[in-house]
């Protein structure tokens, strides 16, 4: 159940290499679980961009001075997140929300150990409270390209157990990826259950330490998108289902967390011929649609 | 369930018009429709605001077969458009009745279902299939798709070919439920497609589909999408649909058309209207702007009132007129301002 609402900048800040902005946006955050993303229209009304961009949910308040707002952290990638980091508070932003299925719960206390890479951070960080609000305990992994492209790290320290921080550059924490370093801190942490949100190919290994050692894994994808909403079919990815056949799913609605063991990572960005009505080689390229 | 009701998008109300439309004797309350593979089956928008509030929702084309689709990337935004190559991903029409037009006919909206095929004996199935099904209001024939018996021409370019699906479909399609063929825009003479259809039994014309298009990644140096090419869609394409209406519309006056190509405001709607189109479908709009088609139809409606037009039908084909046959009704005057009197401007002969 989403909702589209009219909302208004309260805040901007940057947070390293990142933007950090929060949005008065009434509706969204009662009905937001860790894990949910929202769907932003940049470029004002009469803007060439015609499409939503989408941004994990970083914190949610229901009620402030200012009713319920939405938090969420994001890089500038291209035009859209350029516009959109040269808001200013009180300025006017459309936001659909809360999207996609959220990170699930484990019913019984666990240790869990929650992998970010970069903004990927951001929606761990009210998934970890969550963890630890049902007497979970919780490690972070924490890794990012350079030091100013990590995330969360006061945050984390605060939640977490433990903290363990990879950088590319070794500008900050240990030099290397998140997948280094990870082995070493299940097996300290005796962690039962693995969440992670970075990018794909992070998602990739990350799936497969846990593949190997049998934690189940949950990720969040992220797959590019046109309308979020699961309308249109832009942000497929083959993912196993429960009958052991592979589908093209979208990742906006029945993502975009999964199960790390169900998303076919060597396959992203391909059809394999053994999913649901793969075609019959035909040499041609299409109109489209 | 109380929650999400109230939740939902609540349309103001619309200002006395009568917005109904008449596409081949099926009465419609209002003309603004969803687009095929712009609103999946109708659910997901269900949530933004109710969807038996559409003149119709018009389904994503369906197959025989379940079908995967393309690799992605499938997407890439263009300036005021987008290019995609989804490639007809979708369960196959067994699945769809039993899943998405059920819901359509419990849901009580009026389902407009597309459907494309490979070969005209794929299009004489899915008619058939769809025979008799409760909720179905009206069959859209997509034929901008590969004909496997002909090394992969599109239908949509070969006036043998569409009028021999559209032939096939309206035979196996019952009475009362109207066939519309839908327009690919990438052909010479529109007109001439448009005939073949009507004359193979097309009820009306849906005009129009996507436009072929490539953009090339400058980082990668290689084509943004995995399909290579794609359909553009968008405003960008508006004037391109506009222009298509006007033609068909021209040559086939008494056609119905379901005009569509960048309608993003009820005045884009309008001008569709005015080219000839009996209703509309809202597309890629929908992604950016979910409630996108109750705004337009609220829009639509209030242009239609501002120009003192009372019935949605008076305005169809209405800028068909000669420039001197129709002089708007004069809004009641405001105090007391002289009425303008134009005179006929001269001008100077042009000197050498
Ligand atoms: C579920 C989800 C959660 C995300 N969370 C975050 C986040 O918390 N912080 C953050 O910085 N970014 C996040 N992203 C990525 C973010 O959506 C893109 O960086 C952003 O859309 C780029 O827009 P642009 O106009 O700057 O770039 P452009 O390249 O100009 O965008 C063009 C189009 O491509 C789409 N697009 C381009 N890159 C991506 C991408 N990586 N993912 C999805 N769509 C893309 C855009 O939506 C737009 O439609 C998330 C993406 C998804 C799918
Ligand atoms: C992502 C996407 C998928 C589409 N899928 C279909 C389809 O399955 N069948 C069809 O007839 N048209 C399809 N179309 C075309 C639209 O129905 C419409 O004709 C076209 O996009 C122009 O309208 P618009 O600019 O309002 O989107 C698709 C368009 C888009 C953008
Ligand atoms: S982004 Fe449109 S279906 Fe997922």
């Amino acid at each position: 159940m989403a909702v589209q609402v009219q909302g208004e900048v309260l805040s901007i800040r940057r947070v390293g290499a990142y933007n950090a902005m929060t949005v008065v946006a009434p509706g969204i955050a009662e009905l937001t679980r860790p894990g949910h993303f929202v769907a932003v229209q940049v470029g004002g009304p009469e803007s060439s961009m015609l499409l939503r961009r989408a941004f994990a949910i970083y914190d949610v308040k229901e009620r402030g001075v200012y009713g319920g707002t939405v938090e969420f952290v994001f890089a500038v990638h291209g035009k859209g997140t350029a516009w959109l980091a040269s808001r200013r508070p009180q300025d006017k932003l459309d936001v659909v929300g809360p999207l996609g299925k959220p990170f699930r719960l484990p019913t019984s206390r666990v240790n869990a150990t929650l992998v970010g890479g970069g903004y990927g951070a951001a929606p761990l960080l009210p998934l970890a409270s969550a963890l630890r609000e049902r007497g979970s305990r919780v490690d972070f992994v924490l890794g990012a390209g350079s030091a100013d492209r990590l995330f969360g790290q006061l945050d984390a320290k605060r939640i977490g157990t433990t903290i363990a921080v990879t950088t590319d550059d070794g500008s900050v924490g240990e030099r290397g990826r998140v997948s280094d370093v990870l082995p070493e801190v299940l097996d300290r942490t005796g962690s039962e259950v693995i969440y992670a949100c970075g990018p794909m190919a992070m998602l990739k290994s990350v799936s497969a330490i846990a593949a190997e050692r049998g934690i189940p894994c949950q990720v969040a994808v992220e797959e590019s998108m046109a309308c979020g909403i699961g309308v249109c079919m832009t942000c497929v990815l083959p993912v196993i289902g429960d009958d052991g056949v592979s589908r093209m799913v979208r990742s906006c609605v029945e993502g975009p967390v999964f199960l790390g063991d169900r998303v076919r990572w060597d396959d992203v960005g391909t059809v394999p011929s053994d999913v649901l009505g793969a075609p019959v080689p035909v040499a041609s390229t299409g109109g489209g649609n | 369930m109380s929650e999400m009701t109230v939740r939902r998008h609540v349309a103001p109300p619309l200002p006395h018009v009568d917005l109904s439309t008449k596409l081949a004797g099926v009465t419609f309350p209002n003309p603004v429709f969803t687009a095929s593979g712009c609103a999946a089956a109708g659910q997901e928008l269900d949530q933004f605001f109710d969807v038996t509030d559409l003149g119709g929702v018009v389904t994503k084309s369906i197959m025989l077969a379940p079908r995967s689709g393309r690799p992605t990337p499938r997407m890439a935004e263009t300036p005021s458009g987008m290019l995609n190559s989804i490639g007809l991903q979708g369960p196959g029409i067994d699945a769809f009745l039993e899943k998405d037009l059920s819901w359509l006919a419990d849901r009580g909206a009026r389902a407009v279902v597309s459907i494309a095929g490979g070969s005209v004996d794929d299009y004489t199935k899915l008619a058939q299939k769809l025979r008799g099904r409760p909720g179905l209001t009206m069959v859209e024939v997509n034929i901008s798709c590969p004909n496997v018996e002909d090394r992969g021409q599109v239908f949509a370019c070969d006036p043998v070919a569409a009028a021999a699906v559209v032939q096939a479909v309206r035979r196996n399609t019952a009475p009362g439920i109207p066939v519309f063929a839908k327009l690919s825009p990438d052909v010479t003479d529109i007109v001439a497609i448009a005939r073949a259809c009507v004359d193979a039994g097309a009820d009306g014309l849906s005009v129009i589909n996507t436009l072929l298009g490539m953009t090339i990644d400058t980082t990668t140096m290689r084509p943004a999408l995995a399909g290579i090419t794609g359909g553009l869609s968008g405003p960008a394409i508006r004037p391109v649909a506009v222009r298509c209406v006007w033609q068909v519309h021209q040559a086939l006056p008494d056609v119905p058309v379901l005009g569509m190509g960048g309608i993003r405001t009820g005045l884009d709607a309008l001008e569709f209207v005015l080219a000839g189109a009996s209703a509309v479908s809202v597309g890629t709009t929908v992604f950016g702007d979910p409630t996108a088609p109750m705004r337009v139809l609220y829009e639509l409606a209030h242009a239609l009132a501002e120009r003192g037009i009372d019935r949605l039908s008076d305005a169809v084909g209405l800028a068909h007129r000669p420039p001197v046959a129709y002089v708007p009704e004069e809004p009641d005057p405001v105090g007391d301002e002289l009425p303008v009197v134009r005179t006929p401007v001269g001008f100077e002969e042009e000197r050498a």
